[in-house]
C-alpha cells in the first residue's frame, strides 16, 4: 500500500497547466462575487481557489487529492449551510428585515409621490431607430430617446410630430419609458407616472448623510443599527428593516415569551415521542416478520419478502399522499370501512391524539420493511447451536427468542435503530405532507402544530406564513443541531463499540 | 425446535401463513385502493373495489392529454405530470451521477491512500452524515436567494442549485463503498504497485472495474433518494413548470381542490418504474445497506 507514494509522477507540466487554468478560473468568480457584493461566497470561493492549488499544484498532497473533491463536496455543502443557519438565528432576517443596508436605502429613496398639479398627457412618436416624447398639454417634443436604458432627455416647444404610435405599441415600450427622466424648459424633472401620463414626482424620502433621511414632510429618520430600521425620533420603524445582528434575542423570545416558549416545548416532547414510537414501532413489527419468514418450515419465503418489502420500495411522498387520501375524514377510505364496522368516522385531521397516531402508524407502514431486512441479516448470524441447545433443555420459542436471540442481535441493531431514531427527528417530509403540523395548538403567537415535529415546526416558522421569521427559526435550528449533534455522538460511540466487539480487540 | 411434533407443526404453519396473509392484506390494501380510484369516475372516493363504471379519464390526463367525457366536455390535464417527472429523473441522474463520482474516489483515499489525519477526517465524516440537509434549509433559501442576484443559474428556481445541494448527500455513499473496498484483498493493489501503477492507475484500472456492483447499488439509492426528497426542492423550486415529482404531486390534494383520482393515476404513473427499478435491485440492495451500514 504504501509503495506507490514514491513513485514518479509522469508529465508534470500539463497538470500543472490546468491546476493554474482551474485556479485562475476560481480566482476570477472569487473576484466577481466580491465585487458584485457577495463577499463571503467570493472568500469561500478564494478559500476553496487556494486548497486546490495547493493539494493539486504539490506532490506532497498527491494522496489528499483524491479526498480533496468529497470533502470540498461536505464542507460547502454541509458544513457552511449549517454554520450560516446558525449566523441567521442571531440576525433578526424575517420577511421584515429582509434586506441589506445599501439596499433598504436604495428601496427609501426611490420611492416618491406623484405631483398631481404637474400630470399630463403624453404620446410617443417613433423617429427612425428612436423615439420621441410629445406632450400635447404644453406642446413640447422631447430630443430622441432610445427607451432602453435609463435616460435623461431635454424638451423643447415644438410643433406636433405627422405620426403618433398607437396607445397599444406605445404600452409595449412601458418598461423603457419608466426609466426616463424628462427635463422641462424651466428645468423641472419629471417622469413617467403611468400609462398614460408624465408628472413630477416628489421623492418620498431623500438621504441626507450616511445614517438620516429626511422625509417629505421634513421629518428626520435616523438609523437604528440595533433594530435594523429607519426610526424617525418618536420611535417609529419605517419599513422596510435590513438585517442586523441581535445577539441572544431570538433565544430569549424563544424561552421567555409564554406563547412560544409552551408550544416549543411540547413539539419538542412530541418529536422525542414520535421518532422514539416510530422507531419502536419499526423495529417490532420488522422483527417479529423477521423471524417468521426466517423459519426453516415457511414455505413461499421469497414471494412473502418481495411482498412485504412493498411500502419500503415505493416512492415515500407518494405514500404519504394516499394516506392523506385513505385518512380524509369525509370521503377517505378507511373512514368508510369503520363506520360501515362500527358506525364512527374518526377525526384523523382535526384531534390531536388521533392525528398523532395516524402519524406513527403511517410512519411505522413505511419503515418496517427496513427494519425486516437489517433484522433477517443480522438472524442468519445468530448460531443455531445455542438455540437447539436452549430448545433442548426444555425452553419455549419465546424464550428461546428472548433470552438467546434477541441479546445477540440488539448490540449490531443498536447504530441503526439510533440512526434511524435521528432520521424520524427530522422527518420534515412525512409531517409536512400528511398533516402539515395540524392540528394547530390553541393560544399560541406564532404558527405551531400538535403534530409539528421541530424540524417541520422550524419549516413553518421560515416558509409557511406570511411573517416568514427566518431568524426565529434559526435560532430553533442551533437547539435541533445540539440535540442531533448529542444524539449523532452517541451513535458514533455505540458504532465504535459494535465495531470493536465484532473485531474482538480494543481500538 | 428440533423435535417438532407434527400435530404442533401444522398447527404453527398455518397460524404463519394466516399471520401473514392477513398482514399482506393490510399492507396492500392502500395500493388496491389507489388501483381502483384510478378507474373510477370523479375526483372522489365513494364506491366498491372493483369500480363500477370504470373510466380512462385519469390515466388520460395523467399521460398529458385532454380528455372528452361522454357528454362532449372535454378536460385539460391539471398539472404537467410529465414534466415533473422528466424534471425528477433528470435531476436524480445527473446528481446521482456527481454522488457516485466523488463518493467512489474518496472511498477509495479512505480505504487505501495513506493521508495524515485521515482517522480524524473520517470520524468527523460520520458525525457529518448525521446531520440531515434539512436543518439548513433557511440557510439553503438565503444562500441561494443571495447568488441568485449574481447569476439566476445558481438562484431560486433552478435546478442546477438542486443539483449543487444534494451532491452534499455523498456522506453515506462514501461509508458504503469503502466498506466494499475495505474488503477487498490488499494483495491486489500491492501487485498493482510493483507493477509500477500510481494510485490513480490502480483505482481507474483495479478498483473502479470492481466497484460496478456497488456503484450501481449506490446510484439506485442514491437516486431513489433525491427522487424522495420534498424539502429541499419545494424551498428552492418555485414556478409549476420546474418542480419535481414531490414537490408537484401534493398540489393533487389541496384542500380546496381535492383531485384525488387524478391523483392515483399521476402517483402510480410516476412510482412504478422506481417501484419496478427498486424490486429489481432489491437483493443487491439489502445486501449494500447492510455491508455499508455495519462497517465503522
Amino acid at each position: 500500500m504504501s509503495v506507490t507514494h514514491d513513485l514518479p509522477k509522469p508529465r508534470p507540466l500539463p497538470r500543472l497547466l490546468v491546476v493554474g487554468l482551474v485556479s485562475a478560473a476560481l480566482l476570477w468568480g472569487a473576484f466577481s462575487l466580491y465585487s458584485m457584493g457577495q463577499p463571503l461566497f467570493g472568500a469561500i470561493l478564494l478559500g476553496l481557489a487556494t486548497c486546490f492549488a495547493v493539494v493539486f499544484g504539490s506532490e506532497r498532497f498527491y494522496g489528499s487529492r483524491f479526498i480533496f473533491p468529497g470533502i470540498a463536496a461536505v464542507l460547502i455543502f454541509i458544513a457552511f449551510p449549517v454554520i450560516y443557519t446558525i449566523w441567521i438565528g442571531f440576525t433578526n432576517f424575517s420577511s421584515f428585515n429582509l434586506l441589506t443596508y445599501e439596499r433598504t436605502i436604495e428601496v427609501l429613496t426611490s420611492r416618491g409621490t406623484v405631483d398631481q398639479a404637474t400630470e399630463q398627457p403624453f404620446a410617443v412618436a417613433s423617429d427612425g431607430e428612436a423615439y420621441r416624447i410629445w406632450l400635447p398639454d404644453s406642446g413640447l417634443l422631447s430630443d430622441p430617446v432610445s427607451l432602453t436604458a435609463e435616460e435623461t432627455a431635454a424638451l423643447s416647444p415644438a410643433a406636433a410630430p405627422a405620426t403618433l404610435l398607437e396607445r397599444r405599441e406605445a404600452i409595449k415600450l412601458r418598461e423603457g419609458l419608466g426609466l426616463l427622466t424628462l427635463e422641462t424648459p424651466d428645468g423641472q424633472m419629471i417622469r413617467n407616472t403611468g400609462l398614460r401620463s408624465f408628472a413630477s414626482v416628489v421623492p418620498e424620502y431623500v438621504r441626507t448623510d450616511t445614517d438620516h433621511l429626511t422625509r417629505k414632510d421634513g421629518t428626520v429618520l435616523t438609523a437604528n443599527h440595533e433594530k435594523g430600521f429607519f426610526e424617525t425620533e418618536a420611535g417609529e420603524q419605517v419599513p422596510p428593516g435590513w438585517r442586523v445582528n441581535i445577539g441572544f434575542d431570538n433565544f430569549k423570545r424563544i424561552f421567555a415569551s409564554e406563547g412560544i416558549r409552551g408550544p416549543t416545548l411540547s413539539i419538542f416532547v412530541w418529536t422525542f415521542a414520535f421518532a422514539g414510537l416510530s422507531v419502536l414501532a419499526c423495529f417490532s413489527v420488522g422483527l417479529l416478520l423477521a423471524v417468521i419468514l426466517q423459519w426453516e418450515h415457511l414455505r413461499f419465503k421469497s414471494v412473502y419478502r418481495v411482498l412485504l418489502i412493498l411500502p419500503y420500495a415505493v416512492p415515500s411522498f407518494i405514500s404519504i399522499l394516499v394516506f392523506k387520501g385513505l385518512f380524509n375524514q369525509n370521503f377517505g377510505e378507511i373512514n368508510l370501512i369503520i363506520e360501515a364496522l362500527f358506525g364512527i368516522r374518526p377525526n384523523w385531521f382535526t384531534d390531536a391524539t388521533l392525528a398523532r397516531t395516524m402519524v406513527v402508524i403511517v410512519n411505522t407502514w413505511l419503515g418496517y420493511p427496513y427494519m425486516m431486512l437489517l433484522a433477517m441479516g443480522f438472524l442468519q448470524a445468530v448460531p443455531e447451536d445455542h438455540k437447539k441447545a436452549a430448545a433442548l433443555e426444555g425452553a419455549s420459542a419465546l424464550r428461546v427468542f428472548f433470552t438467546i436471540t434477541l441479546p445477540q442481535i440488539i448490540p449490531p441493531f443498536l447504530p441503526l435503530l439510533i440512526a434511524a431514531f435521528a432520521f424520524n427527528f427530522n422527518n420534515l417530509v412525512l409531517i409536512f405532507l400528511l398533516t402539515r403540523g395540524l392540528p394547530d395548538i390553541p393560544g399560541t403567537v406564532i404558527p405551531a402544530g400538535q403534530t409539528d415535529i421541530l424540524a417541520s415546526f422550524t419549516y413553518r416558522l421560515a416558509f409557511d406564513n406570511a411573517g416568514q421569521q427566518f431568524g426565529l427559526a434559526g435560532a430553533i435550528t442551533l437547539i435541533i443541531f445540539l440535540v442531533v449533534a448529542a444524539i449523532s455522538y452517541a451513535n458514533f460511540v455505540a458504532m465504535r463499540r459494535a465495531a470493536q466487539r465484532r473485531s474482538g480487540r480494543p481500538v | 425446535m428440533i423435535v417438532e411434533r407434527p400435530r404442533d407443526l401444522r398447527t404453527k404453519k398455518i397460524l404463519a401463513h394466516g399471520f401473514l396473509l392477513i398482514f399482506l392484506v393490510l399492507i396492500m390494501f392502500p395500493f388496491m385502493m389507489v388501483l381502483s380510484i384510478s378507474f373510477r369516475e370523479g375526483n372522489f372516493s365513494v364506491g366498491s373495489l372493483i369500480p363500477e363504471n370504470p373510466t380512462l379519464e385519469h390515466w388520460v390526463l395523467a399521460f398529458g392529454f385532454d380528455y372528452t367525457r361522454p357528454g362532449g366536455e372535454v378536460v385539460s390535464p391539471p398539472y404537467p405530470v410529465l414534466i415533473w417527472m422528466w424534471n425528477s429523473i433528470k435531476i436524480g441522474v445527473i446528481a446521482g451521477l456527481g454522488v457516485l463520482a466523488i463518493a467512489t474516489i474518496s472511498a477509495y483515499s479512505f480505504s487505501r491512500i495513506r493521508i495524515r489525519g485521515k482517522a480524524a477526517m473520517l470520524d468527523g465524516l460520520f458525525l457529518i452524515q448525521m446531520f440531515p440537509t434539512t436543518l439548513a434549509l433557511v440557510a439553503i433559501f438565503a444562500i441561494f436567494d443571495a447568488l441568485g442576484e449574481v447569476t439566476p443559474l445558481l438562484g431560486l428556481d433552478s435546478h442546477v442549485a438542486l443539483i449543487l445541494i444534494y451532491l452534499s448527500g455523498v456522506t453515506l455513499h462514501i461509508w458504503t463503498i469503502k466498506g466494499y473496498f475495505d474488503s477487498i484483498d490488499p494483495a491486489l493493489d500491492n501487485a498493482a504497485a510493483i507493477d509500477g501503477a500510481t494510485p490513480w492507475q490502480t483505482f481507474r484500472f483495479v478498483f473502479l472495474p470492481l466497484a460496478v456492483p456497488i456503484m450501481a447499488v449506490v446510484f439506485v439509492l442514491a437516486f431513489i433518494g433525491f427522487i424522495n426528497d420534498y424539502p429541499i426542492a419545494s424551498v428552492l423550486i418555485r414556478s409549476e413548470n420546474k418542480m419535481t415529482l414531490a414537490v408537484g404531486a401534493r398540489l393533487y390534494l389541496n384542500e380546496f381542490r381535492y383531485l384525488w383520482g387524478d391523483f392515483a393515476a399521476a402517483a402510480i404513473l410516476s412510482g412504478l418504474p422506481i417501484t419496478v427499478v427498486f424490486l429489481i435491485a432489491q437483493r443487491y440492495l439489502v445486501k449494500g445497506l447492510s455491508d455499508g451500514a455495519v462497517k465503522g
